[in-house]
């Protein structure tokens, strides 16, 4: 039982990270259309300036700069390599980000070097008990923050001026640019707040372990997450963030009953397979919304 | 008989080599790529064969997102079970720690590894043929992950992480390609073996969209509810689309680690298929030799890097030298010069051929 509930957190800060991350994806595809392949390398950046900026300051003052400045980093990368592309085929600006990803993340890379980085955050490797579970506070601390972080977002989206622009952007770019939405602020905002929130996926992420040159991979794992919850779909990423994290975390702690034949780390490559069942069903994941076509 | 550019039906129109100038500049590239064994060093020569392999596997990748129009980043996926049906069909049969069936003949081989690698994407097909754009883009990216896994635990086929296993053995007629020869060195058989194949290749991708099969591929990729419409089976030829660019996935992938002889399974990644919609992007979108202009540029260019720190010195070519690192040019290079042509030139290498090719045909007019 106490394996179970530790599990379940571990699952649970791990799935934060991935809903974190899997919000980016959403609002850049609600504002755009399109899927950012570059939010690995705003994940890694966020990171590392924060593992920089740690050494002079306050950590928790430290992750809000490296915040700002990932966030103008994303708005720049809008500015100068997406603006130009607006009306072309989405697939082709797909693929502009993917070779963002590649650019920034390899001038990252030569900045990590091959050892790992320390957040020098104030959880480490430390464990609470919680019913009797031993959990590290880590995971405690990435799944509070995300939860204050998504109830922050979905009020922004909810209440404030901008986000009703950026709503509107959403549903109809032309009808909101007639009623007096700027269309490129909502863009560059939405790049920003994207990469801000990769980021601090980053820094939890890295928090205890380190920071290293593979992390990103797990970046990638917010893509099974997007299309499972729906790719326009806020509540969505949420939900079914922290879904696969609890799922990939108990077939990691449980799946060693499985049969040989899966393989001892089985558990990386059950969001994809959920993703595969889940389409299978929904081609539009849960929350998507299905598109309506005129002939 | 006397106007060349007089076209009397759709036939001579669309056919291969349908204007004078074709015909004689592809005779003229021809002769070109046969006599480059003996006129360029064994290196260079090892690196256009890989470039004519990888243009095999982009072709197979503009087959089903250039002209069908279903982005797929899973072209790592099909490209590894290639390498692996022709590895183990031409591995040593004693081997205790590796499958292998001693056949070494590469017609069989190919075939089989074009064969299999189509029947995973026939599989695969039906869930693609029911998602759109990006959705399908991510779901292809999963197949590379699930198959990454896969092959990284199957160590009766692949050898395991960081082992691998040695790759096909290309036998035809007696000849081993693989060793140097009596008349012929190593590199120059196996140049001439992959040419001769990618222009089998090339014909026959070519053929196949100058048909009644690729302009539906056309017409589901400009647009598949009006494509369905005016009767075009939609899923047929999605599916038909999937099975034919792993087919050619499959062989690339078999060809692809000849040259090398080893295969390890960590290496068909994202990055790898990133690599192959580069060459289809730099290279040009719905066009058989823009994929393989594309293919000799991606391949070329960390041959081309590698001669950098001669000429700038503040990069160096080794990693503990500090500074920047050729390979670190080389990747920003690689991202750089992917978001430029999106951005400057969508159509690629072969856009930028078109607009030469219209300057001088129309000069001293700019129109």
């Amino acid at each position: 039982m106490n394996e179970f509930v530790a599990t379940v957190v571990r699952g649970l800060g791990n799935g934060s990270i991935y809903a974190l991350l899997a919000l980016g994806f959403v609002i850049v595809y609600k504002s755009m259309r399109v899927i950012s392949f570059a939010q690995p390398a705003f994940m890694m950046a966020g990171a590392l300036l924060t593992g920089y900026l740690v050494l002079s300051m306050n950590f928790f003052v430290a992750v809000g700069v490296a915040l700002l400045l990932t966030g103008l980093l994303g708005a720049g990368v809008e500015r100068l390599a997406l603006r130009p592309m607006i009306g072309k085929p989405v697939f082709v600006i797909a693929i502009i980000t993917l070779g963002v990803d590649i650019v920034i993340r390899t001038v990252v890379n030569s900045f990590i070097g091959l050892d790992i980085r320390q957040m020098g955050d104030p959880w480490g490797l430390r464990q609470v008990d919680v019913l009797g579970a031993k959990i590290d506070q880590r995971h405690l601390a990435t799944l509070v923050t995300t939860l204050i972080v998504v109830a922050a977002l979905f009020a922004f989206y909810r209440w404030s001026r901008t986000g009703l622009a950026m709503r509107a952007a959403s549903s109809d770019q032309e009808v909101a640019l007639a009623q007096g939405v700027s269309v490129g602020r909502v863009f560059s905002l939405s790049w920003a707040l994207a990469a801000a929130l990769a980021g601090l996926a980053g820094v939890f992420l890295s928090t205890g372990i380190g920071l290293e040159q593979n992390l990103w991979l797990t970046a990638l794992k917010a893509l099974p997450v997007i299309i499972l919850g729906g790719l326009d779909s806020l509540g969505g990423a949420v939900v079914a963030g922290l879904t696969v994290g609890v799922i990939e975390a108990l077939v990691g702690s449980y799946g060693d009953n499985l049969h040989p034949v899966f393989g001892g780390d089985f558990f990386l490559v059950v969001p994809y397979l959920l993703m595969l069942l889940v389409l299978l069903v929904r081609p539009y994941g849960l929350f998507g919304t299905g598109e309506v076509e005129r002939i | 008989m006397s106007r060349p550019l007089l076209y009397l039906s759709y036939k001579q129109d669309s056919a291969l080599l349908n204007t004078p100038g074709k015909r004689f500049w592809t005779s003229v590239l021809g002769i070109l790529a046969v006599s480059l064994p003996f006129l360029l060093t064994d290196d260079l020569l090892v690196v256009l064969a890989t470039a004519c392999v990888a243009s095999i596997g982009a072709i197979g990748l503009n087959l089903v997102t250039g002209y069908a129009g279903q982005v797929s980043l899973g072209h790592a996926f099909f490209l590894a079970i290639g390498a692996y049906t022709a590895a183990a069909l031409s591995g040593d049969p004693d081997s205790t720690r590796l499958i292998g069936f001693g056949i070494t003949s590469v017609p069989i081989w190919l075939l089989a590894a074009g064969l299999v690698a189509g029947l995973a994407g026939l599989i695969v097909a039906p869930l693609a043929a029911r998602l759109r754009g990006l959705y399908l883009a991510v779901v292809t990216l999963g197949l590379v992950f699930i198959g990454e896994h896969v092959f990284k635990h199957w160590r009766d086929l692949t050898g395991g992480v960081g082992v691998g296993r040695p790759a096909a053995v290309p036998e035809l007629f007696g000849i081993q390609f693989a060793v140097d020869g009596a008349m012929f060195t190593k590199a120059q058989k196996l140049y001439l073996l992959m040419l001769v194949l990618l222009v089998i290749f090339g014909v026959l991708a070519r053929n196949l969209v100058r048909s009644r099969i690729g302009r539906a591929l056309a017409a589901v990729r400009d647009r598949d509810l009006a494509a369905e419409v005016i009767g075009v089976d939609v899923t047929r030829y999605k599916m038909i689309a999937f099975a034919v660019s792993s087919f050619y996935a499959g062989v690339a992938g078999a060809l692809l680690y000849v040259m090398i002889g080893f295969v390890e399974p960590g290496s068909f990644n994202l990055g790898m298929s990133v690599q192959y919609i580069a060459m289809v992007l730099i290279g040009g979108v719905a066009t058989i030799s823009g994929s393989v202009l594309g293919a000799l540029f991606i391949t070329l260019l960390p041959r081309i890097t590698r001669e950098l720190p001669a000429v700038l010195p503040f990069i160096s070519s080794s990693s503990a030298a500090g500074g920047i690192t050729v390979f670190q040019v080389e990747t920003i290079l690689y991202g750089l010069l992917i978001i430029a042509f999106l951005i400057f030139e969508p159509r690629g290498l072969f856009g930028i051929w078109i607009r030469l090719r219209t300057y001088w045909k129309s000069w001293p007019f700019s129109h």
